[in-house]
Order: structure tokens, then C-alpha cells, then sequence
């Protein structure tokens, strides 16, 4: 299908040859994520072609960038501490902004085809997208946290660096494919596509796919934080309904 | 078969959330117990949560109470008003439990509170028991040994308040049954438990009731104060996961009816030693996180 779908960008390219300079077409493989009671984690496949309207420029290689950003929010990392001879939370750093996830899969590495200057401007490594800046200042060594936050959602796979994780065809057809882990946060995942050449961006796209939960997991979820004491009633109800159930039944299958 | 639990936010496999229900609802079907003190632990180490953890297991004794509190009614073995006055202190106890929870989460401190709670009482309970099934197996072996009576008139006989208890035969204050069942209603608010492992020793041996009418109407309480800590959690902390309570309770009846059959073919005293070493052992894994240095220093918090 991705390839039916690739051939048909190859033609649309060559409708459309009148564009000015190389620009981002993008296709993906779902335009939305349903979180099913039996979601599993997700794998979402994102590919498109560069459109050009003049031949391939020979200055420096096309490089490819593309990253997904979860929704954003306000952190707390703490760190344990022994106190009285028990292991407690003691200090800790509070970041006003950190994607609960974030995958960045490029070309090539990072640090060759991307200058400081595009980073910053952009957010593009992990570095700046999960920045200091911003943090409570309570205590003296802030960069410990946010290498710690780093470090504990990479092992989760929430946190993704692919160097080398895209590939491209003949400088025009590119594609990744980005692993969402199974615990996701509800919400609108920003992705981004950067061209780049001599470590300059060229063209950018930006697309959202809604990340939701659907069926009874978004019921039972939306009526949790919105009906709490109906929420709360009910679970009581269900709870009761399915002990007293189950051990009727195992009576009657007992005579 | 991984199912997303709603609440919670993480897949868990289904088949092993049914197991340890199944599993505490065996060991409840074995021993008599309610099986909450272990079910809130074993929830920690398969990555539920500790909030949620603690919420849920809450939800699920009101299951697990439901139909033996019945089958007590049915036997009239309840102490109405006995467990009226208990339950009046569980409700006092248990919405301040809540609160301190709430609190204690917002601070990032709820998991240390939890596994505070835990090794204390765990280690408490473990320990006397397989001090007494020791002794009273070895006493079995020599008989004619001291057997002590139980006091009958002791300090709290002497306090004001009293009241008539039918059903029990008793005419006693109502400060120490409102304590206990303060006491109970913070530990199920904290811990999610019923409380019975304190409840009942305190009522025989401090109000001196009947065993007879003593776990019918301890039952009676715990219904209506996990209840309520249910509910309480659902409003205050939304921590309440019913399809992880659906499959530990449906693991839970199957277990406890296996465990109530083999439990006929062992004896009374290698149960309790077996009982007491399994709650010594999650005591101990729990004491060894707090004591022994993480691998992990830091953790990660949505701020509230």
C-alpha cells in the first residue's frame, strides 16, 4: 500500500513541477491512534517525498529530519536521598515544559547535518527540547535532573533518538517508522519534517495526529475526571455485581 | 492477552492480573483472611501505580466482603450496633486518611507513606504470628503446659460512655470501639486494606467479644468503610481503576473457592507458619527497596 502510495507522490511530482525550491510532501500510515482496551503500543509509519522545481542541487547532501512531539506539561523530578537510614524523595526540580514524549529520527547524525543556530531555533535534539530553562532553581545542579528525566524515559521508550533512523531513496523518497509505547498521554502528537542541506533547513512541515482513547476506556476515563462520584459509585456497583455474580454462578455449578 | 487499564495508563497482561487475584483469593480461601494486605504489595511489583494501587484494592474488598457479609447476616452473627459505633469511627478515619494521601501524593512522598505503612504493619502482624504458631506448636507437642485465660475485666471496662450491646452480650464504652475503627479506617485509606488482621484481635482480646459474632460484624465495618475510601478516592485523588478491580475480583472468586476446598486437607498450624513466612517475605522485599540503594535515584512526577 505505502509503495502504491509512494508511486503516486512520484507522479503528483511530476504534475507539479512549479513549485520554487525543494518542499515536504508527507503521507502516514494513520491519521489518528486508538487507544483500545487492548492497545499495545503503536507503530507509526511516516513517509513522503521532496518536490523540486528545478534538478537536484549538487551544494551538499539533502539531509532529512523528522520528529513527533507529545503533548507538553509541567514535570516534577525528584531524587532520592538517604534520610534516617531510608531511601526518600528529597530534592526536587520542577520543568515547566517536557514533551511526555518525543521520538527524533533523522538521515545522519544530528550533530553533522544540523547547526546550533537551526537546534535552537527549532528544538530539535533532546537537549533543547527538554531544556533548563525554566526550572525552579532549588537546587545546584538542575543539568543532573534533566539528564535523569532523559535517561528514565529513553529506557521507557518514551523518549526516542533514531540517527540514521530515515531512510532516503534518490535524495526524493524518504520514510521512518517510530515505535509509540503502550502507556501514551492522550492528546495531539506535533509531527515535524525538516529538509535540510549544508546544516541549514530548507523546508519544514508540520502535521498533528490525535492520540485518544476510544470505546469504553475513553468512557470510563472521561467520567473518572469529570464525574467523580458517579465515577465512584459505579465502580462500587460493578465491583459488588461481579463478586456477588461469581460466586453465584460457582454455587450453581457446584449443584 | 495486554489490556490498557484506563486509569492506571499502562498495559498489563490480563492472564496475570487474574492470577494474582486468583492467588490472594486462594490464600484468603486458605487462611480466612481478607488478603488486601497482600494484594496492595503485589500490585507495586507488577507496576501498578501505587495510587491506584491502593484505591483499587480498596474497591475490590468491597467486592471480596460483599458475599461473606451476607452469608453472616443470614447466620445472624452480626453485632449491629457494635459495628455501627466501629463503623462510625472507620468513616471519621478513613476521610482523613484521604486526605493525608492527597496531600503526601501532591508532595511526590505517597509511595514512601505506602511502603512506610506496609513494612511496619507487615513486619508486625508476620512476626506475632509465626511467634504464636511456634509456640503453640511446640505446645501441642508437650501438653500440660500453662494455658492462660483471657482477662475479662481489664482498663477498658473502666471507661465512661457505655452502652448495651445485644448481640454481644456486652456492656462497654464506646471510646475504645470508635478508636479501633478509626485506626482501621486510616490504614484501609492509606494501605487499601479492610483491616481485619487488626480489627479482630482488637476485638477479642481488647472489647473481649464473642468470637462468634466478632468477624461478621468486623466485616460488616470493612464493607462500609472501604466504601467509603473508595468513593473518597474516586472524588479526590480519581486513582479508582474498575477494569483492573473487574479482573482481580473475577481472579478472586475463582481462587478463593479452590483455596476454601484445599485448605480442608492441611493443618490449622502449618497454615498460619506458611501464612506468616509469606507475608515476612513481601515485608522484607518491600524493607529492602526503602533500605538498600535504588538503582535509579530519580523519578518522574506530572505536576499537579
Amino acid at each position: 500500500m505505502m509503495r502504491a502510495a509512494l508511486a503516486l507522490l512520484v507522479l503528483w511530482l511530476g504534475a507539479t513541477q512549479t513549485l520554487a525550491s525543494e518542499r515536504v510532501v508527507l503521507g502516514l500510515s494513520q491519521d489518528e491512534v486508538a487507544i483500545t482496551a487492548t492497545f499495545d503500543g503503536s507503530s507509526l509509519l511516516i513517509f513522503g517525498a521532496v518536490s523540486r522545481d528545478a534538478p537536484i542541487p549538487v551544494d551538499g547532501r539533502l539531509e532529512v529530519v523528522i520528529t513527533v512531539t507529545g503533548p507538553t506539561g509541567a514535570l516534577d523530578v525528584r531524587r532520592k536521598e538517604r534520610q534516617f537510614g531510608i531511601w526518600v524523595n528529597a530534592d526536587s526540580v520542577r520543568l515547566s515544559q517536557a514533551p511526555s514524549f518525543y521520538a527524533v529520527a533523522s538521515t545522519a547524525p544530528l550533530k553533522d547535518i544540523l547547526s546550533a543556530v537551526e537546534d535552537l531555533r527549532h528544538r530539535i535534539t533532546l537537549g533543547q527540547v527538554v531544556s533548563t530553562v525554566g526550572a525552579s532553581q532549588t537546587v545546584d545542579d538542575v543539568e543532573n535532573f534533566t539528564a535523569a528525566l532523559r535517561r528514565i524515559r529513553e529506557r521507557a521508550g518514551l523518549y526516542q533518538i533514531a540517527e540514521g533512523g530515515v531512510a532516503l531513496d534518490q535524495q526524493t523518497l524518504f520514510r521512518t517508522s517510530i515505535e509509540l509505547p503502550s502507556n501514551l498521554v492522550e492528546g495531539t502528537y506535533q509531527t515535524r519534517i525538516f529538509l535540510l542541506r549544508n546544516r541549514t533547513v530548507v523546508d519544514m512541515l508540520t502535521t498533528g495526529i490525535p492520540v485518544r482513547k476510544v470505546g469504553m476506556e475513553r468512557w470510563l476515563y472521561t467520567t473518572a475526571t469529570t464525574q467523580p462520584v458517579l465515577y465512584g459509585l459505579m465502580s462500587l456497583v460493578i465491583a459488588i455485581a461481579a463478586g456477588w455474580g461469581a460466586s453465584a454462578l460457582f454455587r450453581l455449578l457446584q449443584r | 492477552m495486554q489490556i490498557y487499564l484506563p486509569i492506571a495508563e499502562v498495559a498489563v497482561n490480563a492472564f496475570l492480573l487474574l492470577g494474582l487475584g486468583g492467588l490472594v483469593g486462594l490464600l484468603s480461601g486458605l487462611f480466612g483472611v481478607g488478603g488486601g494486605f497482600l494484594m496492595t504489595p503485589l500490585l507495586f511489583f507488577v507496576g501498578i501505580p501505587p495510587a491506584v494501587a491502593v484505591a483499587t484494592g480498596a474497591n475490590q474488598i468491597v467486592a471480596s466482603s460483599f458475599s461473606a457479609v451476607l452469608a453472616h447476616f443470614r447466620r445472624k452473627t452480626v453485632d449491629l450496633r457494635m459495628g455501627g459505633v466501629l463503623l462510625a469511627g472507620g468513616l471519621v478515619g478513613a476521610g482523613a486518611g484521604v486526605q493525608v494521601f492527597a496531600a503526601l501524593k501532591a508532595r511526590g512522598q505517597v509511595d514512601l507513606l505506602v511502603t512506610l505503612f506496609y513494612v511496619v504493619f507487615l513486619g508486625t502482624v508476620g512476626g506475632l504470628m509465626f511467634w504464636e504458631s511456634l509456640r503453640s506448636m511446640r505446645r501441642a507437642r508437650n501438653p500440660g503446659g500453662t494455658v492462660r485465660t483471657r482477662k475479662r475485666h481489664n482498663w477498658i471496662h473502666a471507661l465512661p460512655l457505655k452502652m448495651k450491646f445485644r448481640t454481644s452480650g456486652m456492656y462497654v464504652s464506646v471510646i475504645p470501639p470508635v478508636l479501633i475503627g478509626a485506626g482501621v479506617g486510616v490504614l484501609s485509606a492509606i494501605m487499601g486494606v479492610g483491616g481485619g488482621f487488626i480489627m479482630v484481635p482488637a476485638m477479642i482480646y481488647l472489647l473481649g467479644m464473642p468470637t462468634k459474632v466478632v468477624i461478621g460484624t468486623s466485616l460488616f465495618q470493612i464493607i462500609f468503610v472501604t466504601a467509603f475510601a473508595t468513593l473518597m478516592h474516586a472524588i479526590t485523588t480519581q486513582s479508582v481503576d474498575v477494569v483492573l478491580a473487574v479482573l482481580l475480583i473475577l481472579g478472586g472468586v475463582i481462587g478463593a473457592q479452590i483455596g476454601s476446598r484445599m485448605g480442608t486437607n492441611l493443618k490449622a498450624e502449618q497454615l498460619r507458619i506458611l501464612l506468616a513466612s509469606l507475608v515476612l517475605l513481601v515485608c522484607g522485599k518491600l524493607a529492602l527497596d526503602l533500605l538498600l540503594e535504588p538503582s535509579e535515584l530519580y523519578s518522574v512526577g506530572v505536576a499537579e
